[in-house]
């Protein structure tokens, strides 16, 4: 059972790697439970874990938490998938033709370092505080580092598949539809699960200023009124639905891609 | 159809912007139905010149060219050392890609499909992915493949150096099966002499820096069976002939790195 515990980079009892796993949660909720029941921290900051339970069950039951889920979720879904769909096409395009390399990857390489964040006020002035706003800081967020992680597994494509498909026949423009697309399929799935979670983050960015509904409001309504069991319903719920949204592309992942797996389908 | 490389040169410009000759005043013809064997030590350009003779580069100087094709462009198939199979098509779906591409019909499809597997004996694997294949099974698809869109001339790198020896030895003898029923025109190369010789009408023989054409070998023996016995003095005269050419320029080379 304890074999090979601390043996560098050796296989462990599987019971052993997924007990490990619920120990840290328990840890957590030991500390949190210490803090709040032993009177360490002021209720007031730091309610206990029941009490943040009974709020989170009141919240589902009264309803008020589904409208703010509702309108979260669809923001960051709209902004992300605005942010695939213009950038898995260019960040295709980038990895395969050096002139859109040039281009675009300076340009590219620049603006995602600026904190999207900063933006927020150039957005207000521009557009305004509705939902286009809302979008506009998702997709910003999440556009750029999107194409370039699509160009960098477009770029990694095998090249003797590419010269395989001109010897057998193909054309220029159909190996896009038939080799470059299927091949970097698998990656860029992969790209869009890793950013869908950062999508998340920016929600709250976007939310925190100029909002009136959602879970990033919710969160700051609650901070005002000094309701910190609310703000820990309101980012467990952000990391839950974050953890579904990850487990449902590794699904598609998993059903789309057997051809990856050595044992098949 | 006769295959004629012509003058070719090729140079390159290197890192450190030098022009470096790869491949200097190749000529040579491959006959029709002969299957000729290019062979030299590493860095002797000999890939560049199977590439060049595919349409994959182009030549600096000089040119190939394919007689009695007229005016259509000739079919090539490649079979490469790193397989290069479509990973995420079946079996089937591979050695098909290439009908595919010139319109063939469905029926065209599944009846040359299925021919050609069972050419290579892959016979019960159609639907197995590449993943699932052991390697000399993948080069046997790869095989497939090329053959499929039944080439003006077969195209071989190094298609068995990255298996294990015993596979190897197989594929050698299956693959002079399928030439013998395909009796393609084919340009192999091969670092390795006791391949080149086993399977060659007629070895190249490239030296290094610039590559060019040291010697060329007929092997007269019969095409098929040369490991038998009777053949093996011979057989090992012809290895050893091409190793005396092959020699200075292989020890240069290792010395290199």
């Amino acid at each position: 059972m304890w074999k090979n515990v601390f043996t560098p980079k050796k296989e462990i009892a599987k019971p052993l790697y997924s007990g490990a796993g619920i120990a840290t949660f328990l840890l957590l909720l030991l500390v949190w439970s210490v803090l709040s029941y032993g009177g360490f921290v002021n209720a007031l900051f730091l309610p206990a874990p029941d009490q943040v339970v009974k709020t989170g069950v009141s919240m589902f039951q009264s309803g008020e938490i589904l409208g703010d889920i509702g309108i979260s979720f669809s923001r960051v879904l709209s902004g992300f998938v605005l942010a695939a769909l213009i950038g898995v096409p260019l960040g295709m395009l980038m990895g395969t033709l050096r002139i859109m390399e040039g281009a675009f990857e300076p340009i590219i390489g620049f603006i995602r370092y600026m904190p999207a964040s900063a933006f927020i006020p150039l957005f207000i002035l521009w557009i305004g505080l509705g939902e286009a706003e809302k979008m506009a800081v998702i997709f910003f967020g999440t556009f750029f580092q999107l194409t370039l992680m699509t160009m960098d597994v477009t770029k990694n494509v095998q090249n003797e598949l590419i010269e395989v498909s001109y010897t057998l026949g193909a054309k220029k423009l159909q190996l896009f539809r038939r080799v470059i697309l299927p091949a970097s399929m698998p990656g860029i799935v992969d790209t869009l699960r890793i950013t869908f979670g950062w999508a998340w983050t920016y929600l709250v960015v976007a939310e925190l200023v100029g909002a009136s509904e959602g879970l990033g409001y919710m969160i700051m309504q609650a901070s005002r009124f000094l309701k910190p069991d609310k703000i820990i319903v309101g980012i467990l719920i952000i990391g839950l639905l974050g953890l579904i949204m990850d487990i449902i592309f590794k699904a598609i992942y998993r059903a789309s891609f057997s051809w990856m797996r050595k044992e098949g389908s | 159809m006769r295959i004629v490389i012509e003058n070719v040169d090729k140079t390159f410009v290197d890192a450190k912007k030098r022009e470096v000759t790869a491949l200097q005043n190749i000529n040579f013809a491959i006959e029709k139905q002969e299957f000729v064997v290019l062979v030299g030590p590493s860095g002797c350009g000999k890939s560049t010149l199977l590439n060049i003779v595919g349409g994959l580069m182009s030549p600096s100087n000089g040119s190939v060219y394919f007689e009695g094709t007229g005016s259509k462009k000739p079919n090539l198939g490649i079979v490469f050392q790193e397989i290069a199979l479509f990973p995420w098509r079946t079996v089937y779906e591979n050695v098909i890609y290439g009908l595919e591409e010139s319109g063939a019909s469905k029926q065209e499809q599944q009846e040359k499909g299925k021919h050609y597997i069972d050419m290579v004996g892959l016979s019960g694997f159609e639907n197995a992915y590449p993943k699932q294949l052991s390697g000399g099974m993948r080069q046997r698809a790869g095989i497939a493949r090329a053959l499929a869109i039944e080439p003006d001339l077969l195209l071989m790198d190094e298609p068995f150096s990255a298996l294990d020896a015993q596979t190897r030895t197989i594929m050698q003898e299956e693959l002079l099966t399928i030439w013998d029923r395909t009796r393609l025109s084919t340009l192999y190369v091969t670092h390795n002499i006791q391949e080149a010789v086993y399977l060659a009408d007629r070895v190249i023989v490239l030296s290094r820096h610039p590559g060019q054409v040291k010697s060329i070998i007929h092997i007269d023996l019969p095409k098929i069976g040369r490991d038998k016995d009777e053949y093996r003095m011979r057989f090992e005269q012809y290895v050893d002939e091409i190793w005396q050419l092959i020699r200075h320029d292989a020890q240069e080379a290792s010395r290199e790195g």
